[in-house]
């Protein structure tokens, strides 16, 4: 058969999804298409009310149902030393409550029983006894001191989990103290949730007789999954197979262990049946990882030529009843710490205190790195504000303010040094592709005719591809990651990551990089991830972690093949091994390209024809410890018109310009940008996980949790500059979650730049139509 | 999300699924698109253990129409309203409201009765038929009966209709002038029940007065309401914009919506009234544009 050569030279190409193949026919394998023999199905009694002791759980009539096989609660757990699981943050957290539940939704029984609809039935009869206690929901009045104390389960007699500050707290005063201009808002960055489109869920499959769990998840980190595993269940770690088929997106929601998976696995290793646990939509919502749900407030100073001089950030973050954000263990708060953003601050001091409420445990770096959108979202409203309180425009405010582009590596005031970017440029293509000039024009003529519209710029600095093992891990394992490539007899190649793909386009992308340092196409390489028994150790893809740790990983491994690849491409061409030079294709002996071996000739004479003492095969494998970290940006502007009568924001147009490094694939990298821009769109329109005072859920479906289609979402029109990255391997920086973090300020801010000659600044997302026509009643001037 | 156990009925004549509904009281459902029931039941906030489906009753997919009025029997599709090109002269109201709701999926499958039965007081064709001063027809074990739009609506999800009886007719009057018909709704996103919608239909005679004038409200009361005060002073005059507002700040006086949110109770009155006065003034210009043609 001949050898296929499409595509060669991959890098850059527009090539269509690899994965598309069998996602786009149905023909993907998700968690819940995989049926094992003699399965049994659980479903999950929840806690109707948010706070409230529980008196007593009655099981006998639900144990009593045919077809009911087991009923846990968490006093059975308890015997195992399970009713209480380490979180990712370092807190604890009930499985199967106890003695009391912490918020609405809470886990507190599991039934497992034939079918789906038995289980369903089976919980409908746990009957439980509770006595209501006083509700905490907002996390301000948690830390008050005559608050209820939530956790009684701690020794501490409060609702305070953490204070994290970073930056110069005395300087950051005494700069704002001596600034001509000082911007004050108060920043509500609402709680939001990922939900993607497929919940979360899991099979446990426990082999009693070989001692093995195999453990199908929706797992965005498999190997580190497996690991918490074997310390929290103290199963052996070799005998826990974690497979993670196709995941339907995971925006962070899959990163945690969660309390139905510890139900399964006990329920299964008790039967000796496998045990499929999958949530409902409703189960997603309210009880598996939130995001957000930050009270910012800021202070920004300027001189009186608009140079900003101080940043000063004072946070309290809602964590919900038990601390289960998902962050590396020495940054509580995230990279919070990015607050200053594309600006060059000479001083900044940034605090955050954390604390429980009787809400869901969270929260989760929701297509974020770990509490960048939140950092983000607050940077650009602020410097919206100081435009409109310098009365000058944003954009100018934005150039005379950024970090040049010749002062990278640039160390920032909050300790991070960012590898590079130019940041003018890409402000400049977004306003020449939106017409910005002709745009104020039309606002000013707008304007008097009463008419309101809104132009709102987001220029962003993220930081992405967690982390370098100095200061990154989790649960002490450092974040690197890794790839292990296998060159078969004929060429063609297998290549395992550490990571999992959730509709990224690993199976593309990483096949393009290891194609391109091979000389092969990208149809050559095949690309897997997500079983832990045959790829090997990484963090899992999250934070925009995987091509800068990964992606990393799979081209210095690709180079280990080439550079075996090279010693026999000298023994085939009959030359020395520094006679032979590599032309992106082939190896050719020096002066001689028409002498010349491929790839596939020499990944043939790896198993045939070697050198006389070399290893046979063509394998490596490269654990990827990253440098520093990335730094991708972008600047964003939306326009919108405001609806005089109805308060509506429409979106008029709006441009994104990113600038992620070099790109392996652009069309992949748009539509990273375009489902970004989307959840982006939402979060600033339409999304909040709201609970009223006694801690009930308000947005618990998707009756209220409002998911943008296409009818909804503006016309995204995409470009990029190129600002590689120089320490990645390939110049490549993260890119999947910038859209997320960029645009909800370009949103908000092009609202406020349409209330503004209200002298409107400041308004909470989601905004709503009717918070815009509060304000335009308030002025006289609704329709 | 899987119902609890339910028995499934499928009766082949009215009287049979009468007689179900009969024997089984309070414990039966009639299964109609099933758009509404079916996400209820899945939840397990409806729990009926008997269902009897309507699928298989023969005529109630009829339409008959005379010269007073269009009957449509209970089984007709949201879809079938969309895009009936047949009624789109006579009946504009019916494609206007129907391309409002949902998506086109439960288009296809839900039905006007049934969102009729089911009174959510949000409900798209709420506000319509009152606002085309229909009726329906009520069948049950004591006979048929027909009930007024302004009759039906009781409460929230709640009707006329006895828990043995089916809706098996909407009818609506057959206009005698040339007819202008609006939906206006305000959602949070396309498919999303109304946070308010305005349902107008006038006639206008060959004098350029308003006959028949109905305006139905959706989302602001614990029924679908119908602005009457506000119809009955356009009901004889030209449009103007006065009349208009005046018109519009009387159907919004009409209305008791509840704070949520989806927005303050002040909010919503007043996008009743942005929306009788946009739905008029869009109906005179309309009016008044069909005059210079003819012209
Ligand atoms: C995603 C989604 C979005 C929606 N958006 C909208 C919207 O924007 N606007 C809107 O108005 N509606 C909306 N709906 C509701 C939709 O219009 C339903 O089709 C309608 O409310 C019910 O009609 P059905 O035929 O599906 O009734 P079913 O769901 O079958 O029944 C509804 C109720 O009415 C009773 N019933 C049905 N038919 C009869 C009958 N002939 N006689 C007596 N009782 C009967 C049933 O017993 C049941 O209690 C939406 C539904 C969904 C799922």
């Amino acid at each position: 058969m001949a050898l296929e050569t499409t595509e060669l030279r991959p890098l850059g190409k527009s090539i269509k999804r690899k994965e598309d193949a069998r996602l786009v026919r149905g023909q993907g394998r998700f968690l819940d298409d995989i049926k094992l023999p003699r399965m049994l199905y659980l479903a999950l009694v929840r806690s109707p009310y948010a706070h409230a002791r529980i008196v007593g759980i009655d099981t006998a009539r639900a144990r009593a149902l045919p077809g009911v096989h087991l009923v846990l609660t968490g006093e059975d757990l308890a015997k195992l030393n399970l009713a209480w699981m380490p979180t990712l943050a370092g807190d604890k957290q009930m499985v199967l409550a106890t003695d009391k539940v912490l918020f609405q939704y809470q886990e507190v029984a599991a039934v497992i029983a034939d079918t789906r609809a038995l289980a369903e039935d089976g919980a409908a009869l746990v009957e439980v006894t509770y006595d209501p206690l006083p509700v905490v929901v907002d996390p301000r009045r948690a830390l008050e001191p005559d608050a209820p104390v939530l956790r009684d389960d701690r020794e501490q007699r409060d609702n305070h989990i953490f204070h994290w500050e970073v930056g110069e707290r005395a300087a950051t005063d005494e700069a704002l103290r001596a600034s001509a201009v000082v911007v004050k808002e108060s920043i509500r960055m609402p709680r939001v949730h990922p939900a993607p489109v497929e919940p979360c869920g899991c099979i446990a499959d426990y082999d009693g007789a070989m001692g093995k769990l195999t453990w199908y998840v929706t797992s965005q980190a498999p190997h580190a999954h497996r690991t918490v595993l074997a310390m929290v269940a103290g199963l052996p770690e070799h005998k826990i197979h974690v497979i993670s088929p196709d995941v339907g997106g995971g925006f962070g929601n899959k990163v945690p262990v969660f309390p139905g998976y510890v139900a399964a696995i006990v329920g299964s290793i008790s039967l000796g049946r496998p045990v499929k646990w999958v949530e409902t939509r409703t189960e997603n919502l309210t009880s598996t990882n939130f995001a957000r749900d930050y009270f910012m407030d800021v202070e920004l100073g300027a001189d009186d030529k608009g140079r900003v001089t101080a940043l000063k950030v004072t946070t309290v973050a809602d964590h919900g009843a038990f601390d289960a954000a998902a962050d590396p263990t020495k940054y509580p708060a995230g990279l919070f710490s990015i607050v200053t953003g594309s600006y060059d601050f000479p001083t900044a001091f940034a605090e955050v205190d954390a604390a429980y409420t009787n809400k869901a445990p969270g929260g989760i770096a929701y297509r974020c790195s770990f509490r960048v959108t939140e950092a983000s979202f607050l940077i650009e409203r602020a410097m919206n504000s100081l435009a409109l309180k310098l009365g000058v425009d944003p954009a100018d405010l934005r150039f005379q303010n950024f970090i040049g582009s010749d002062r990278f590596p640039y160390d920032s005031p909050l300790g991070w040094t960012y590898d590079s970017g130019n940041y003018a440029a890409t402000l400049n293509r977004a306003l020449d592709m939106i017409d910005y000039r002709a745009l104020r024009q039309e606002q000013a003529e707008r304007r008097a005719r009463g008419e309101f519209m809104g132009i709102g710029i987001s220029t962003f600095t993220e930081i992405v591809g967690a982390g370098p093992s100095q200061s990154f891990d989790i649960l002490g394992i450092k974040m690197f990651d890794s790839c292990e490539i296998r060159v078969h007899p004929t060429g063609k190649v297998i290549a395992r990551l550490g990571t999992r793909h959730q509709g990224q386009g690993h199976e593309t992308t990483f096949a393009q990089i290891i194609a391109e340092e091979l000389g092969l196409s990208t149809e050559d390489v095949l690309v897997e991830e997500g079983d832990t028994d045959t790829a090997p150790y990484g963090l899992g893809t999250y934070a925009s972690r995987s091509t800068p740790t990964a992606g990393g990983a799979a081209a210095l491994a690709a180079r280990r093949v080439r550079d075996k690849g090279r010693k026999i491409a000298a023994h085939l061409l009959e030359v020395s091994d520094d006679e032979v030079e590599w032309d992106g294709q082939r190896f050719y002996a020096a002066g001689a390209p028409e002498h010349a071996v491929s790839m596939a000739e020499v990944s043939l004479a790896a198993y045939t024809n070697l050198p006389a003492g070399m290893e046979p095969g063509l394998e490596a494998t490269f654990y990827y410890d990253p440098p520093n970290l990335t730094f991708p940006n972008g600047a964003y502007v939306a326009v919108v018109d405001i609806d005089k009568g109805t308060g509506e924001a429409k979106v008029r147009r709006f441009v994104a310009v990113d600038d992620c490094g070099t790109v392996i694939n652009p069309m992949v990298v748009e539509g990273q940008i375009h489902g970004g821009l989307t959840e982006g769109f939402a979060i600033a329109f339409m999304q909040e996980i709201a609970f009223d005072e006694d801690g009930n859920c308000l947005a618990p479906n998707f009756t209220e949790y409002l998911v943008p289609t296409a009818v909804e979402a503006p016309k995204w029109e995409t470009d990029r500059t190129v600002t590689p990255s120089p320490h990645h391997p390939i110049g490549a920086k993260g890119v999947g979650e910038s859209p997320n973090v960029g645009s909800p300020a370009a949103f908000a801010n092009a609202v406020m730049d349409a209330l503004s000659p209200l002298g409107v600044t400041n308004l909470d997302i989601p905004l709503f139509p009717w918070k815009i026509w509060e304000v335009l009643r308030q002025h006289g001037v609704t329709e | 999300m899987f119902p609890n156990a339910f028995e499934y009925q499928s009766p082949t004549s009215l009287d049979e699924a009468v007689a179900l509904l009969v024997e089984h009281g309070y414990e039966a459902k009639i299964l109609a698109g099933g758009q509404s029931l079916l996400p209820m039941m899945k939840l397990r906030v409806a729990a009926p253990t008997v269902l009897v489906d309507l699928g298989r009753v023969p005529g109630l997919d009829a339409r008959t129409e005379n010269d007073r009025e269009l009957s449509l029997g209970a089984m007709t599709r949201h879809a079938s309203l969309e895009w009936d090109e047949d009624l789109w002269a006579r009946y504009p109201l019916l494609r206007e409201t129907a391309a409002w709701i949902a998506d086109p999926l439960v288009r296809n499958r839900g039905t006007m009765a049934g969102s009729l039965a089911h009174a959510d007081p949000a409900a798209d064709w709420g506000a319509a038929l009152l606002a085309l001063h229909g009726s329906v027809t009520v069948d049950g074990p004591n006979g048929s009966r027909r009930v007024g739009a302004d009759d039906f609506f009781v409460d929230v999800f709640t009707t006329r209709l006895e828990p043995d009886e089916v809706l098996t007719a909407v009818h609506i009057p057959r206009p005698e002038h040339d007819v202008f018909a609006t939906h206006l709704k305000l959602e949070r996103k396309v498919g999303d029940f109304a946070v308010v919608a305005v349902s107008l239909q006038v006639e206008i005679d060959g004098d350029g007065r308003i006959r028949r004038p109905g305006i139905g409200l959706a989302g602001v009361g614990p029924t679908s309401l119908h602005a009457t005060a506000a119809a009955s002073l356009l009901e004889g005059q030209p449009l103007s914009l006065e009349l208009i507002r005046e018109a519009a700040a009387k159907a919004s006086a009409a209305t008791d919506p509840a704070s949520d949110r989806r927005g303050s109770a002040d909010f919503k009155r007043d996008m009743v009234r942005l929306f009788v006065e946009r739905g008029l003034r869009s109906i005179e210009s309309r009016f008044d544009e069909g005059r210079r043609r003819s012209a």
